[in-house]
C-alpha cells in the first residue's frame, strides 16, 4: 500500500473510513475540513497521514468546530473547488445551518455523515437514525440535499467522486450518509484510478459562478442565500424546485436483489441491506420468495420502482437501523396499494437476520 | 467655466469599483466611508482580479451591492471560516472579511479567535459600533456599560450583561496575528490613518505574512439616536476611552 496514487487496480483491505480518505485523495478532491468524532475520525487521521498536500496538494484542515468545518465548505465550494468534510450525528446536526446556506447559495460540496446513534450525544455504536435528518434536513427554509448510501467499503470508495460529480453538476450540497457499521468494517476495495484537481483555468471554464476574483470580462460573482424582494426571492425558490425535480427525474439510484418473482419486499438501505441480503438467502432457502430493494440515493428516492412493486408483492417491510423513517417514504410511495411495515433496533444494537426473518414472518403470515 | 471639468484639474475621483447603486446605509453611518477606503485601496494595489471578500450578516449584509469585486455572503458569524477555506485554496488571492460587531465579537467569536490563531493570511475588517444596527439597536457584545440599548434599556450593567469586549486585544496576543490595529473614519486625517491601516492587511494577505485585523470604532446615528454630529462627538467622548484607537500589534 505504498503507492496510493497510481492507476493500479490493486485490491486492498481497509475500513470504509479509510476508504473515503484514499478515494478522497485520489479523485481530484481540494480541500477537507473537519473535527474529530467518533465513528469517524479514521477519515481526517487518514488523510494527515497521507499529507496529500505534498502529492496532489489536497489541502486538510482540522477545524474548531463543525459549524466552521461546513462554512470552511461554502468558502472553498464557492470558490470552485472540490471540498469535502465528514462528522458522525451529532457534529452533522451542527451543520444544519451550513447545509441550507450551501443548498440556497447553490454550492457544492460533499458531506460525509458516519452514523452513530441518538438522540443527543447518544451512542458511539451504529444506527441509521440520521435517514429524516439528511432526507428531510435540519436546515431552514424549502430544500434538498443529494443523499448517497454505501453499503460496502467499495461504494465508500466510489461514491466520493459520484457525490461531488452530482454536486457540481447540479450546483447542490451531496451527502453521503454512510453509518458507524460501513465506515468501522474492513472490507476488499479497489480504489477509484487517480483523477487530477482542477486547473484554474478548468475551474474558471466549468464554474464561471465562481469567486475567484473578477476578470475585466465578467461582472462580479456573488455568492449569496439572502434577498429580500419577495418576487425575486420566489423566483429562486422556483428555480431551486425545477432544479430538485430535474435531479428526481434524472438521478434516482437503486439496486434491486431477487425481486423478479418476489412475493414479498424488503426495502434497506446501507448496512440494513446487508443484513437483508443474508436473511433472504435463508428464507430463499426455505422457499419464500422474498427480495430486496436497496435504495442507493435516499434524496431522490426509488419511489416509481416503489410503486411498481407494490402491484407485485403481498406486503414490504422497511428494515431500517432506526425507530422507522424511510417507511414514510415508502407508504407516501406505495399509497396504500399494499401493507408496509417496519422493523428496526436503535441504541447502536444491530439487528441479526433471524430477527428480520421472525418479523417478516409474523408481519405478512408466511 | 466649462474647461474647469477637465482631467488635469481632478483633485479627487470616486473609485471605479465603488459603483453608483444608492447605498442603504443611514446618514453619518460608518459603513459608507469604510467601503469606500477598501475599494480605493483594492484599486490602487491593482488586485481586483485576486481579490473575494466576504461579507457578514448585519448592515453590512449587502457591501457585495457597492464594491464590484468577488463576494460571499456568509452565515452570521462565519466569514473567517468561509475566508481560511478560499486563501488555503487560492493561497495567491487577497482574501478578506468584513464583519460587525455582533458577527465577529458575538456569534462568531469562535471562528473569528481560531482563524486568527491559525494565523490564516486573511484581512479582517471589523467595525465597532457598540450595537446590532440592522435588527434595531440590541445591545452588542461591545456596548459600552450603562450606554442604552433596546434590549438593555436601563443601560448595560454587569450583573446583568457582563462587559463590553476588547476582541482586538485578544487577537494581539495570539500567535497567529501579525498586524492588530483599531482605527476611526470620523475625522480626515483618521479617514487616512485607517485606509493605511487597511493597506497593510490586504498587503499582508496577499503577501501571507498571518492574520490581520483592523478594528474601525464607528458610529451608528440611528441606533445611538443621534445626529451624525453628535454620535461623532459621542465616540470621541465614550467609544475612544474604551477602545483606544492605535497600534495593538505589527510584526
Amino acid at each position: 500500500m505504498d503507492n496510493h496514487y497510481s492507476n493500479t487496480s490493486e485490491v486492498l483491505l481497509m475500513k470504509g473510513n479509510e476508504a473515503i480518505a484514499h478515494a478522497a485523495i485520489r479523485c481530484g478532491c481540494d480541500g477537507y475540513f473537519g473535527y474529530p468524532i467518533t465513528p469517524q475520525s479514521e477519515i481526517l487521521e487518514t488523510l494527515a497521514a497521507e499529507k496529500p498536500w505534498e502529492t496532489t496538494g489536497m489541502v486538510v484542515v482540522q477545524a474548531e468546530s463543525e459549524v466552521a468545518s461546513i462554512n470552511m465548505l461554502y468558502g472553498g465550494g464557492g470558490s470552485g473547488k472540490r471540498v469535502m468534510t465528514s462528522s458522525s450525528s451529532p457534529g452533522i446536526a451542527l451543520m444544519q445551518e451550513g447545509m441550507t446556506y450551501l443548498a440556497g447559495a447553490e454550492i457544492p460540496a460533499l458531506i460525509v455523515n458516519v452514523q452513530r446513534g441518538g438522540p443527543g450525544l447518544g451512542t458511539i455504536q451504529p444506527s441509521q437514525g440520521d435517514y429524516f435528518q439528511a432526507t428531510r434536513g435540519g436546515g431552514n427554509g424549502d430544500y434538498e440535499v443529494i443523499v448517497l448510501a454505501p453499503a460496502s467499503v467499495q461504494e465508500m470508495a466510489d461514491f466520493v467522486d459520484l457525490a461531488f460529480e452530482l454536486a457540481f453538476k447540479y450546483r447542490t450540497p451531496a451527502m453521503i450518509l454512510s453509518d458507524g457499521v460501513i465506515g468501522q468494517m474492513m472490507e476488499k476495495v479497489v480504489l477509484p484510478p487517480f483523477k487530477a484537481r482542477r486547473t484554474e483555468e478548468e475551474i474558471r471554464r466549468d464554474c464561471p459562478w465562481a469567486t475567484i476574483g473578477r476578470t475585466p470580462d465578467r461582472k462580479p460573482n456573488i455568492l449569496t442565500s439572502l434577498e429580500l424582494r419577495p418576487e425575486a426571492m420566489e423566483r429562486h425558490n422556483l428555480e431551486l424546485q425545477a432544479k430538485y425535480r430535474k435531479i428526481e427525474a434524472a438521478e434516482v439510484r437503486y439496486e434491486e436483489l431477487l425481486t423478479d418473482d418476489a412475493e414479498v419486499l424488503i426495502v434497506a438501505f446501507g448496512s440494513a441491506a446487508r443484513i437483508a441480503q443474508k436473511a433472504i438467502d435463508l428464507l430463499r432457502a426455505e422457499g419464500v420468495r422474498a427480495g430486496l430493494l436497496r435504495p442507493i440515493t435516499l434524496w431522490p428516492f426509488p419511489t416509481l420502482r416503489i410503486q411498481q412493486l407494490a402491484q407485485q408483492v403481498r406486503g414490504i417491510l422497511s428494515f431500517e437501523i432506526n425507530a422507522g423513517q424511510m417507511v414514510q417514504d415508502i407508504r407516501l410511495a406505495v399509497e396504500g396499494r399494499t401493507p408496509v411495515r417496519h422493523y428496526g433496533k436503535m441504541g447502536g444494537i444491530v439487528p441479526t437476520p433471524d430477527e428480520l426473518i421472525a418479523t417478516l414472518k409474523s408481519d405478512f403470515n408466511l | 467655466m466649462d474647461n474647469v471639468i477637465s482631467p488635469e484639474n481632478i483633485v479627487y475621483q470616486k473609485p471605479t469599483l465603488l459603483n453608483d447603486n444608492d447605498m442603504h446605509y443611514c446618514p453619518g453611518c460608518s459603513h459608507g466611508v469604510v467601503h469606500k477606503l477598501i475599494a480605493e485601496v483594492i484599486e490602487e494595489m491593482g488586485v481586483a482580479d485576486k481579490t473575494v471578500g466576504i461579507s457578514p450578516v448585519g448592515c453590512a449584509v449587502f457591501a457585495y451591492n457597492y464594491i464590484d469585486i468577488d463576494w460571499q455572503e456568509a452565515a452570521h458569524g462565519r466569514a473567517p471560516a468561509l475566508a481560511t477555506a478560499i486563501k488555503r485554496l487560492w493561497p495567491d488571492r487577497l482574501v478578506f472579511t468584513y464583519q460587525g460587531d455582533g458577527d465577529l465579537a458575538c456569534i462568531g467569536t469562535a471562528e473569528t479567535i481560531h482563524a486568527l490563531n491559525r494565523g490564516e493570511n486573511i484581512a479582517i475588517i471589523f467595525i465597532n459600533n457598540a450595537i446590532y444596527g440592522m435588527t434595531g439597536g440590541q445591545m452588542a457584545p461591545t456596548t459600552l456599560m450603562g450606554m442604552k440599548t433596546s434590549t438593555c434599556p436601563y443601560g448595560r450593567q454587569a450583573d446583568l450583561h457582563g462587559f463590553p469586549l476588547k476582541i482586538t486585544e485578544i487577537a494581539a496576543q495570539l500567535e497567529g496575528t501579525c498586524y492588530v490595529t483599531r482605527q476611526s473614519v470620523h475625522s480626515v486625517a483618521a479617514i487616512r490613518k485607517a485606509k493605511r491601516a487597511i493597506r497593510q492587511a490586504f498587503e499582508n494577505s496577499i503577501n501571507r505574512r498571518g492574520s490581520s485585523l483592523v478594528e474601525i470604532v464607528s458610529t451608528c446615528s440611528s441606533g445611538w439616536k443621534k445626529t451624525p454630529i453628535e454620535a461623532n462627538k459621542w465616540m470621541e467622548e465614550h467609544m475612544f476611552d474604551y477602545y483606544h484607537v492605535g497600534d495593538l500589534k505589527t510584526i
